[in-house]
């Protein structure tokens, strides 16, 4: 019962931090590019003036554009529930496994982009074939990098692989390496940061993921951006915590899990201000150059892979 | 199991698999500085791992070995390719293949083919670079297909020289590098083909005025 209020409260927190990740990258961004920053808040009060605005949909909309925010975002709390966050070994991380959380991540793509389509603007229609067209190549790479994982822990279950790596101790793997970026390559793609689709433009010949939701207003459009910045998030953790597994908490103490609190948050800094470096340095590329960056991707997972394979087993 | 292994033992494998990474690194790369810039660095890696495997082993002419490797792999024959492509004015060129993507497939397809080719030489051995035969053998393949998947001069010598690289590695890997008089034979014949390769860049270039190699397919009397 404890353990499943936890996990509760770690999935709570989880949701609630992901507009703060996404303010976090943002302000080291505007740092590094010599402009002032908008306040860390500043997400959650776009989300709540989004929340109080009224709805405006398209004549031609659909049933299924209305749901399709509703479905969005509770496919991506679920995957939010399933990733350990503070804390391994809760309840929450037998409901899936990490193939299940591709599934998740599918799930609400496939609706993102019907509901791109559903209006029949011209921008959707491109923004949801674009979008398919970069999902088909993403979400092998992901795939064998996940099974990159699971051959090293001898499990799809992410808690248990973080038992597994953590119980290992700081062992110098090349399929893990590969692995992490090969993930990190995916997680770009994902999320659509740069260099594969800018989250902040709405130019009309690059945008992605901003051409599906052109026609999103009010709380819908509210939830599709939450979910989009705890998608962020969960690769983020995803990351750190299968990576990096060390301060975690193991078992349900307050101080395990204090500690845990504050080495993810910290590790997530990490990462945030790396990704904020990462886009200030690199170009938005073109769109016909995406394919190759997600070859890389699944060759780097291939790698991680083989390596396994090659060098790890016999 | 890797686990097990001391912490240097951990980082030859690492380094191996890393060699590898710049094998497909080189496949995927069109433009001619980074390529030449990642060919640098597997001599280095390559140079490192070497290093490694000498501390490992106790055999202290590695040591001379690493230490070619990198004035020659990491820093004279990139310094000469480089300075090459500056005079030829095609260090803006794309070098790339034509399908770069099936070229990264077919070089995983390879990785797989040199596991399957040296299990059986690796079970006979109890070292811990046995594993690594199989990534020196794909890094020989990778160099091989870069050299039939390219259709420039300079994207081919890169390719000859990063076989070259996984020859040695190979040396290194099973045997515990080569006789001392054989590898210092061999480093002398590589600065050879590499001033060889230069002048040969030239002349290409002023018999058919182009670096791409399919053009030598046609006689030059015949019309277009």
């Amino acid at each position: 019962m404890n353990d499943w209020l936890l996990a509760l409260l770690g999935t709570l927190l989880f949701v609630a931090l992901a507009p703060l990740f996404a303010a976090w990258v943002k302000r080291v961004k505007c740092w590094l590019q010599n402009r002032s920053s908008p306040a860390l808040l500043q997400p959650y009060r776009d989300l709540r003036r989004l929340f109080s605005k009224q709805v405006v949909m398209a004549e031609t909309a659909s049933p299924l554009f209305v749901m399709t925010p509703y479905i969005i975002a509770g496919a991506t709390l679920l995957a939010a529930a399933v990733v350990p966050f503070i804390a391994v070994n809760l309840p929450t991380a037998a409901i899936a496994d990490v193939i299940v959380l591709a599934g998740f991540f599918s799930l609400a793509r496939f609706f993102l982009a019907l509901a791109g389509m559903d209006v029949g603007t011209a921008f959707g229609g491109m923004g949801s074939s674009r979008e398919m067209t970069i999902a088909a190549l993403a979400e092998p790479a992901m795939l064998v990098a996940v099974f990159t994982l699971a051959m090293v822990a001898s499990s799809t279950n992410l808690s248990t692989v973080i038992d597994q790596i953590l119980a290992q101790g700081l062992v110098l793997r090349p399929s893990l390496l590969f692995a992490l970026l090969g993930l990190m390559l995916v997680g770009i793609a994902e999320t659509g940061r740069i260099p594969v689709d800018n989250p902040a433009t709405h130019l009309e010949l690059t945008m992605i993921h901003e051409a599906m939701v052109l026609e999103y207003s009010g709380r819908h459009l509210a939830l599709i951006e939450w979910a989009a910045q705890i998608k962020l998030l969960i690769y983020g953790v995803l990351i750190v915590n299968i990576f990096f597994p060390w301060g975690i908490a193991t078992h349900n103490s307050v101080t395990a899990l204090a500690i845990g609190a504050a080495v993810v948050f910290f590790k997530l800094m990490v990462l945030g201000a790396l990704l904020a470096v990462g886009e200030s340095v690199l170009a938005k590329m073109r769109l016909f150059r995406v394919p190759a960056f997600l070859v890389l991707a699944l060759t780097l997972a291939l790698i991680g892979l083989l390596s396994h394979i090659i060098l790890e087993v016999g | 199991m890797l686990e097990q292994l001391p912490l240097y033992q951990q980082a030859i494998l690492t380094l191996a698999a890393l060699v590898m990474f710049t094998s497909f690194a080189l496949l995927a790369q069109s433009r001619v500085v980074p390529m030449i810039h990642v060919f640098a660095w597997q001599g280095l890696l390559v140079a490192i791992t070497t290093g490694l495997v000498a501390f490992d082993s106790g055999k202290h002419d590695l040591y001379i070995s690493a230490l070619l490797a990198v004035l020659l792999k990491a820093l004279f024959v990139p310094w000469l390719l480089h300075r090459l492509v500056t005079r030829l004015g095609i260090d803006r060129d794309e070098h790339g293949a034509e399908h770069p993507a099936t070229v990264l497939l077919i070089g995983a397809l390879l990785v797989i083919f040199c596991y399957y080719v040296a299990e059986p030489i690796s079970e006979l051995s109890a070292s811990v670079t046995r594993n690594t035969i199989a990534i020196s053998m794909a890094v020989v393949l990778l160099g091989m297909l870069m050299l039939v998947s390219r259709g420039k001069a300079v994207a081919q010598v890169v390719g000859f020289m990063s076989l070259e690289n996984g020859l040695f590695f190979a040396a290194v890997a099973a045997t515990h590098g080569m006789p001392m008089v054989v590898e210092l034979g061999i480093a002398f014949d590589v600065l050879v083909a590499a001033v060889i390769f230069g002048v040969f860049f030239f002349h290409i270039r002023d018999s058919i005025e182009s670096l791409d190699v399919d053009q030598l397919n046609r006689l030059s009397e015949s019309d277009e």
